[in-house]
């Protein structure tokens, strides 16, 4: 009878050299997909941090004052500050300047407080009115009716060198940091 | 030549070894009574997925993602490109195919108990290929760059302001920077091209694949009870002993409908056409009502007629809601009856959701809520209302007009519909009552004392008093009569 080297079963704890450097590798490989995990991080979420700082607002002139008569509500257009090549018309913002007074001014954004639609003036009946979910709001901006829970978007202004400027570049939106940043609160129905 | 083909048949499959497992996918046992006309639903929206799949690339050999020049681009494949507007429409219809295959599918696979035991990870995926079709319609609506795709991005950016404390970020992460431009069509270009559908075709595999490993959803008969205990060893027994091969027992009726199918999409595309684009995505041009597709009509319907307090809790919870239920209902419901003949509530469920997204759907088609921005210069007043009138309430019609009242109430069935009809206002409220409500307004009606002189209000109101039904006396103030000493008879109708 000979005696046969008796196979002794590794320990399930014991490490061996593959199942060590398999381990390596794995632990390699995470390593490379943190490092590339930075920038691509860094990338998507650059529309984030960008405007962190308010790095997307500037000052943007809409026109002469005389081009805004005294006690009268016009539309006027501006072009975003922020640009990008293929926007096209799309950068292109519409805007409601309500000259009151002097230099007194309201320049109200042209989205509904509601949902973002396009508000139009009626001159005749003083009332912005929505067109998608029937929101109304006075010549002051302030909430008339319907479904918005506030008055309309308010872009900061100064007059410099007779020209209507105005703090822009983000789109409004109910819960956007534009509402912060004017220091506007929700109106009271 | 036949022995020819066989050979060269046989050197692909030595090498591939797929000839095997494909004659038995295709030859697995079904249910006899599977071969109905209800189960052709999902093969149908595989069909339309890879029709859509086909024309999307297509389209893509000439559309351009680029804010600047999407539109344009879109235009040229209507009118310039052989063909292309016919490519468009069947994408177009496809897409409203697929949303309404998928959703009927569902509707059949919830009433005929196949979610239950053993094919419950099969319903949770069809739940998110669900999201994932309706991802796919928004973000196809999007690329059909016009105005509808930019204001319906602004909707989607307001209702997605709305998350607390995390909204602002989550919107420029939508639209790609600060407002709606060239970066927020690249993105849902990228969404709507590669990502959504690169998932869809993995869970569709996935569905698919665990349709013949488990086996299609036997007919169910009332009292035949799922048992996770015996449900395996009864499926055997109707397939392995009684069941017939799904090719070409059942199939059949799978290939006309899907054919049926195809062909209605076709029929739809050279009767109706292409959808839009609308107008150009210049968000200058304000003269513009945007309007979702029709599968997001009863959203928009939904969002005008909720109170505002309610909006937006319903907004942010209400999907989370709806989701987690889709997704829990066969782990809360995975035994049990499957037969829609014993299961009452889950045909009422599937009744009152039907008719709640219907009627929504059906309300948004002339949006009552809406201003008619237009009536007061386009819909006159009717002559009934100023035959025989004083030249003071001719004054008030006027008014009325000028005033935009026209845009929220009606006369003789135009204008809009935001506010009450105003054809027989004069029985409801009295005098004191219409002015009032004209100059502090309230019940959803601003109010115009600021922008109405005395004159113009009493002239107003003199047209307003006309505004009653022959034969019945307009509302008038008792105690004001004797209050003021010129009591007047009440006339008897």
């Amino acid at each position: 009878m000979s005696t046969k080297p008796v196979l002794v079963p590794a320990s399930e704890t014991a490490i061996s050299r593959r199942g060590f450097f398999m381990k390596l590798g794995i632990l390699f490989n995470g390593l490379a997909a943190a490092v590339v995990a930075v920038p691509i991080v860094g990338f998507l979420f650059s529309a984030i941090t960008r405007g962190r700082a308010n790095g997307y607002l500037s000052w943007v002139q809409l026109g002469k004052v005389a081009d805004f008569p005294e006690g009268e509500t016009r539309l006027a257009t501006f072009r975003n500050p922020y640009v990008m090549p293929t926007d096209g018309k799309t950068a292109d913002t519409a805007c409601w300047v309500r000259h009151i007074a002097g230099e007194q001014f309201q320049v109200f954004a042209i989205n509904c407080a509601h949902l973002g639609c396009p508000v139009r003036w009626f001159q005749q009946s003083g009332l912005f009115m929505c067109p998608c979910h029937g929101g109304a709001y006075y010549s002051d901006g302030s909430r008339a009716s319907g479904p918005p829970e506030r008055g309309l978007f308010e872009y900061p202004y100064k007059i410099e060198n007779g020209l209507v400027t105005i703090q822009a570049g983000e789109l409004p939106t109910p819960g956007a940091a534009m509402a912060a940043l004017t220091g506007e609160k929700p109106t009271c129905a | 030549m036949r022995m020819m083909i066989t050979r060269i048949g046989q050197w692909f499959d030595f090498r591939l070894q797929l000839a095997a497992p494909v004659r038995e996918m295709a030859e697995h046992p079904v249910p006899r009574n599977t071969a109905s006309w209800w189960y052709v639903f999902g093969s149908a929206a595989l069909v339309v997925f890879i029709l859509q799949l086909v024309t999307g690339i297509l389209l893509a050999l000439v559309y351009v993602p680029s804010g600047a020049e999407a539109w344009s681009s879109l235009q040229a494949l209507n009118h310039a490109v052989t063909l292309g507007w016919f490519v468009r429409a069947m994408h177009g219809w496809g897409s409203n195919f697929m949303v309404a295959i998928v959703l009927i599918h569902m509707v059949q696979v919830f009433l005929f108990g196949a979610y239950k035991f053993p094919r419950e990870l099969t319903w949770t995926i069809g739940v998110f290929l669900l999201l994932m079709t309706l991802g796919m319609a928004f973000s196809g609506q999007v690329l059909r760059f016009d105005q509808d795709a930019y204001w319906g991005l602004g909707i989607g950016a307001s209702i997605a302001s709305r998350v607390p404390i995390l909204g602002p970020a989550i919107v420029r992460l939508m639209l790609g920077g600060p407002i709606i431009a060239g970066a927020t069509l690249s993105r849902f270009f990228t969404l709507h091209v590669f990502v959504i559908p690169g998932l869809l075709i993995g869970c569709v595999c996935l569905h698919v694949l665990m349709v013949l490993k488990l086996g299609i959803n036997e007919w169910p008969m009332p009292g035949r009870i799922v048992k996770r205990a015996t449900y395996m060893s009864d499926y055997h027994e109707l397939t392995k002993k009684n069941g017939a091969p799904f090719v070409p027992y059942a199939i059949w009726k799978d290939m006309f409908f899907a054919a049926f199918i195809i062909l209605a999409v076709a029929a739809c595309a050279l009767y109706f056409g292409p959808f839009g684009p609308t107008g150009r995505p210049d968000p200058t041009i304000i003269q513009t009502a945007p309007k979702p597709d029709y599968f997001f009509l009863w959203l928009y319907a939904l969002l005008s007629l909720l109170p505002p307090s309610l909006e937006t809790p319903a907004l942010l919870i209400g999907p989370v809601v709806v989701i987690a239920g889709l997704l829990l209902l066969p782990f809360l419901s995975g035994e049990g009856e499957k037969s829609w003949k014993r299961r009452p509530i889950a045909v009422l469920t599937v009744m009152m959701i039907a008719i709640t997204l219907g009627t929504f759907t059906h309300l948004a088609g002339y949006t009552p809520w809406s201003p008619h921005m237009s009536a007061w210069s386009g819909d006159p007043v009717p002559e009934q209302f100023i035959h025989g009138t004083t030249a003071l309430e001719r004054q008030g019609a006027l008014i009325f007009q000028v005033k935009q009242c026209r845009n929220c109430h009606s006369l003789g069935e135009t204008g809009g519909q935001r506010g009450p009809s105003l054809d027989s206002v004069a029985v409801r409220l009295t005098q004191d009552q219409l002015i009032r409500q004209v100059i502090q307004g309230g019940g959803n009606m601003p109010a115009y004392g600021k922008n109405l002189s005395p004159a113009e209000t009493t002239a107003l109101v003199a047209f307003l008093e006309t505004l009653h039904p022959k034969g019945q006396t307009p509302a008038h103030d008792a105690a004001r009569d004797v209050a003021l000493g010129d009591e007047k008879p009440v006339v008897q109708p």
